[in-house]
This record gives structure tokens, sequence and C-alpha cells, in this order.
């Protein structure tokens, strides 16, 4: 095909953009990719039972706003690194704070607790499954937060991967812990925060094969 | 430069807008301008494969445009775009170019024997350097790869290639005194 019969083509082919169209496709793939992973969730571990006496708790809200942070937070970061050129510096610099804030609440609970119970406390009763069924929670997002990136123009194929794996794994912890009846800061600190990296990593190394466009 | 860049946003908004008479002259005024930035980027080896750049490269503007932002320059979305084709380029034919097919036939055609051993040589004095400046030197002086080219597939900066290349050269230099140095004694 010479250059002249593509750019006939693609005259032919082309229909007005809307401004939102990158919003909408972010929204459209992150929201099937949240609907799969808390179906997923609630079909493979259910809720936690005493889900409205946890409401009136503080681990409840601690949990809840640190994981939906780094969720907006990480799903920002796909539309920024969505764009040829895109970087997200700043999306990285502010999960890093809320981690850091997080870390801090996790000091401050283990200096308020005997040494003794440190060890109970990093372990909870769920240690074994944790970190893994937030990558697994994961998956789902993963796949959708690829989808999107594929669709669009992200020229830094690392980076792209690794802010659709922070973004998965973030939004998986969120849904995660409706199921999840740990309450120590140190706990979530620690297991929520691997949750997140792992799945970032995946994404990362995966980004530049499976992105490329 | 302004007045281009003015001119091909104006045309790019009408054509997001659906204006198809404004993005033909858009693809047509870009399909130029991609043409020479390709033939001026790639060695000679690989001059045919320009339009096929130019190609899927206009084919990215056309399934990607909504990734393009008006209060941002056109000519930086382009050439970023551009430059991602180029550099997806780069890494699918090192791969390839690791199984020559035309050196086939050329493999017997001359003595090799002296080249072998200068090649020996050469590798032996590059693995006493840094493996940065060790693959570098590589590329530029031996594979014959410009520095602008070598910095746009490393993510390096010109300047710093070049420093690198310096610094592993003279570090080479250094050890080749030394040997004569010794070989005197």
């Amino acid at each position: 095909m010479t250059t002249n019969d593509l750019i006939d083509r693609l005259t032919g082919e082309l229909k007005p953009v809307s401004r939102a169209a990158v919003a909408k496709r972010i929204g459209i793939g992150m929201g099937v990719g949240f609907v799969a992973s808390a179906v997923l969730m609630m079909s493979w571990l259910g809720m936690r039972p005493d889900m409205m006496d946890a409401t009136g708790t503080m681990p409840f809200w601690g949990k809840f706003v640190y994981t939906l942070g780094l969720g907006v937070i990480g799903v920002w970061a796909v539309k920024r690194i969505a764009y040829p050129l895109g970087n997200i510096r700043i999306n990285i610099a502010l999960m890093a704070i809320l981690f850091l804030v997080m870390a801090m609440l996790a000091m401050r609970q283990l200096m308020m607790t005997p040494p003794s119970e440190y060890y109970a406390m990093m372990k909870g009763h769920t240690i074994a499954v944790c970190t893994f069924n937030i990558v697994i929670l994961s998956v789902p997002l993963l796949g959708a937060a690829f989808w999107v990136l594929r669709g669009l123009g992200p020229t830094r194929l690392t980076l792209a991967g690794a802010a659709a794996g922070l973004a998965a794994g973030s939004v998986a912890s969120w849904v995660y812990s409706f199921h999840c009846d740990e309450s120590a800061m140190p706990f979530i600190a620690v297991w929520y925060t691997l949750g997140i990296i792992i799945p970032g990593l995946i994404g990362a190394i995966a980004g530049r094969s499976v992105l490329r466009w | 430069m302004h007045s281009v860049e003015a001119r091909l946003k104006e045309l790019m908004l009408a054509s997001l807008a659906g204006d198809a008479r404004s993005y033909r002259v858009l693809l047509d005024d870009v399909a130029k301008h991609l043409r020479g930035y390709f033939l001026r980027r790639l060695a000679d080896a690989y001059r045919g494969d320009a339009d096929d750049l130019v190609q899927e490269t206009l084919m990215a503007l056309h399934t990607r445009r909504q990734t393009y932002e008006p209060d941002r320059p056109f000519t930086a979305w382009l050439h970023a775009i551009a430059r991602y084709k180029l550099i997806d380029h780069f890494r699918r034919n090192r791969i390839r170019a690791t199984v020559p097919l035309d050196d086939a036939e050329d493999l017997f055609a001359q003595d090799n024997s002296n080249a072998a051993a200068d090649r020996m040589d050469i590798d032996r004095l590059l693995h006493t350097i840094p493996e940065k400046s060790r693959d570098l030197i590589y590329r530029t002086k031996i594979e014959g790869q410009s520095i602008a080219e070598v910095a746009q597939s490393t993510g390096l900066s010109e300047s710093s290639v070049k420093v690198s290349i310096h610094r592993g050269i003279k570090a080479i230099a250094a050890k080749l005194r030394g040997q004569s140095a010794d070989d005197d004694k």
C-alpha cells in the first residue's frame, strides 16, 4: 500500500473524537475490572461477616482510606502515562507519601504495644493469604488496565506497565479490605503494601511486550 | 517553526472535530515531514524502511488521536509518536541483525584469520573496562551506530554517551600503556 492510499483510507474513516475519549476509555476499562474483581472477591472470599460493626471502627477506615487513596492515585497514573511523553513522577511521589503516613501510624501503634506482641501483630491470622489474595484479586484489574493502555499512546512501556500494576494492586487491596478483618496497622502497612507492589512489578515486566503498539 | 506548529495544530483540531478535508491536508503534510525525519535517522541499510515507518506513524496518529491534548503543541505530540516508532524499529532490527542473511555467501570469500585475531584482542581489551562503556564503544566504534542512535536506544543523553565512550577509551589506552611497559621489562 502506498502512503497516499493509506491517507485516503484514514481520511475516509475519520470520525469526530470527543475531548473526554481518554477518560471514558479509562472509566469503562477500570470500571469493568473493578466489578470483576469485586464479584471474584464476594464469590470466592465473601464479605467479612461483621461488616456492620466494622464500619464503626478506626482500622476499617484506616484500611479504606489508605487503599482507596492509592487506588485513585494509581488510576490517575494510568491516565497520565497513557499519553505520548506522559510521566508519573508525581503519582509515585504521592503514593510514597501515603505509604509514609501509613508507616508512621504503624510505628505509633507499635510503640504503644509491648514488644512481646509485635510478632502476633505482624502475623495476624491471615498472613499466609493476605498478600496472595490481593494479587489474585488484582488480575482482572491488571488485564483491564492493559486493555485501556493498549488503545492509547504510552511511550514509556515499563513505566506504563508499572502504573497499570500499581493501580490494579491498589484497587484490588481496597476490594480485599471488605473481606479482611485484620485491624493492626503494621499488618496493613506491610502485607497490603506488598500486595500492591507485586502487581506493580508484574506490570512493569510485562508492560514492555504487552503494551507495544 | 512557530508557524508550522500553529498551522498543523489548527488542522489537527479541525480533524478531531471530524473535518475530513483538513485531515487530508494534515496527513499529507505530516507524511512529508515524517519521511525526512526517518530518512535522516536510518542507516543506509535501512533506508527502505522509511516508508513503512511513515505509514506506521500515520496509523498510530489515526488510532491514537484521542491522546492529543489541544492545550499542548501538536509537533511535540507527533514527534513523541514518531520517536517511539523509530526506537521500536531499532529494537526489532537489533534482533534481526544478529542473523544477517547476506553474510552467508561472503563467509569464505576472504581470509579473515588476521581480522579474527584482531577482533579477539579488541574483545579482550573491551572486557577489561566497565560494562556500560564497553557496550557503548562496541555499538559506536564496531557496529558503527551514530552517537544519536545509541543515545536514543539507551535513553542516555548524547553528552553522557560521549563521556562514557571517552572514559572507556582512556581506560583502554592506559591498559595498553601498562601492557607495553610490562613487555619492556
